[in-house]
């Protein structure tokens, strides 16, 4: 009876306007079977943690496209250090500089999507690295 | 430390595991229940249904920002649909109370209904609980909204706040099926649109018409704007007039009594199956009734009989 479903939290943090890319991630989530924590556009890294450990997710997923992921998603894996969550995968996509994805990568962000990858790609990536909690 | 008593020091992470090993029907989380139980029964619960869209999600954020200024803790449940094809499901209701997700008086929770019916998921009672343990004073829990059997939250929030919005029109029908009965408190949302006054007057005509639920309590219709923050102060003390109803009438221990029992009998009917049809799965039987049903040697009814009788001396008679 007892069968831990995979918790997986989809949001946009920073200022830009439109979340029409998170949308259609968090629908193959739900497609794959996850449950998705949707939190939307414009949340700050502390609200994107705090949600992230009230809702006790495997995995956070966040779209970026406002070229200010150098300073946001740090922020976010320092937060979950810091709250001693950093057992959670987290994973970003969006509009990132090859030039700059090695330094989120060491910065604790597991793996960084650019546009072209496929959701279904985005789902295998997720069933091979994302294990819910025991 | 056990996660139970994690949760009673106020722990978040401790409390959002718990939640986690409850929905997911962890054996472990029913000893962290019977330790937390004692520990509950104080916060105040509001139940907040009506269809998608009326603006649940929107009033729980100015309820919740309402009770915030009056210096309350408060836990929110949210409640969505699993999709009955894949079993995954998209939690929303967060993105219209963000601002409150970095506030340490409140603790947000989404839950999917996994199949449960109702407009609430199994676990909402017990993840109520939690929160309860914890100490939040306000607990409102914003139902599903899309059938007309949102029923369960009767029985689990002391004031039952049903939403509509102006323009009720075809659904007149829905209403007559069952919306009437379950609201202490009616709220016409939207009320920045047309047709808002006659829809809190239609409204409050059927509810002349309508048997009250409880007769000493009649329930109000109140307009509000929850994008814009409207009326939210009437409705905080209308539902602050009714937990005071409760109390003062004595309602509240019917109220309970009901609770009480029906909690006690869904854990009574869902451990007592558990228990038979494990045995039977296990020991060969339930695949023997099966075969003998598809040649008709074997009725259900007689082989129910004769398991329960084996398994408590029970059945025949
Ligand atoms: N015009 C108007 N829109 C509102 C009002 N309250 C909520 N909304 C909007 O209605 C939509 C659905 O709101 P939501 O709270 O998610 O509804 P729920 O599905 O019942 O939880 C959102 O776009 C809200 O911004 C209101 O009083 N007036
Ligand atoms: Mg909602």
């Amino acid at each position: 009876m007892a069968e831990r479903k995979l918790r997986i939290l989809v949001g946009k943090p920073g200022l830009d306007g439109h979340d029409r890319g998170a949308k259609i991630i968090a629908r193959a989530f739900r497609d794959a079977g996850f449950e998705v924590i949707y939190t939307g556009l414009h949340q700050t890294p502390e609200q994107i943690v705090s949600a992230a450990i009230q809702e006790d997710v495997d995995c956070i997923g966040l779209s970026i496209l406002s070229g200010a992921h150098n300073t946001l998603l740090p922020r976010v894996s320092d937060l979950l250090k810091e709250k001693q969550a950093d057992d959670i995968v987290f994973f970003a996509g969006g509009v990132i500089p090859a030039d700059d994805i090695p330094g989120l990568k060491s910065a604790g962000i597991k793996e960084v999507f650019t546009p072209g990858t496929s959701t279904e790609d985005l789902v295998n990536w997720v069933r091979e690295n994302v294990r819910p909690r025991a | 430390m056990s996660l139970a008593e994690r949760v009673l020091q106020g722990e978040v992470r401790a409390a959002a595991r718990l939640m986690r090993d409850i929905d997911d029907g962890l054996r472990s989380a029913v000893d962290e229940l019977k330790l937390l139980y004692p520990h509950t029964g104080s916060a105040y619960v509001i139940g907040i249904t009506g269809p998608p869209g009326a603006g649940k999600s929107t009033l729980v954020d100015q309820l919740t920002a309402a009770y915030r200024k009056q210096g309350k803790r408060v836990g929110i449940v949210a409640v969505d649909p699993t999709s009955p094809f894949t079993g995954g499901a998209i939690l929303g209701d967060r993105i219209r109370m963000n601002r409150h997700a970095d506030d340490d008086g409140v603790f947000i929770r989404s839950l999917a209904t996994r199949g449960h019916l109702g407009g609430i998921s199994r676990s909402t009672g017990d993840v109520v609980n939690v929160l309860d343990a914890m100490g939040m004073e306000v607990v409102i829990i914003e139902t599903v909204g899309v059938g007309q059997d949102e029923i369960d939250i009767v029985r689990m929030a002391h004031t039952t706040v049903v939403v509509m919005v102006p323009g009720l029109g075809d659904d007149i029908q829905a209403i007559k099926a069952g919306i009437l009965e379950i609201g202490d408190v009616f709220v016409v949302n939207k009320a920045d649109r047309d047709e808002a006054d006659r829809t809190v007057r239609d409204l409050a005509v059927m509810l002349e018409m309508n048997p009250d639920k409880d007769r000493g309590w009649r329930p109000k219709v109140l307009k509000t704007e929850a994008s814009r923050n409207r009326g939210i102060e009437e409705l905080v003390s209308e539902l602050e007039a009714h937990r005071q109803y409760l109390h003062s009438s004595g309602a509240i221990n019917h109220f309970l009594e009901e609770k009480n029992a029906s909690l006690f009998l869904d854990i009574l009917k869902e451990r007592l199956f558990a228990e038979v049809y494990g045995h039977i799965h296990v020991n060969g039987r339930f695949r023997a009734v099966m075969e003998g049903m598809m040649t008709r040697r074997t009725d259900p009814y007689t082989a129910v009989e004769e398991i329960l009788a084996e398994r408590f001396g029970i059945g025949k008679g």
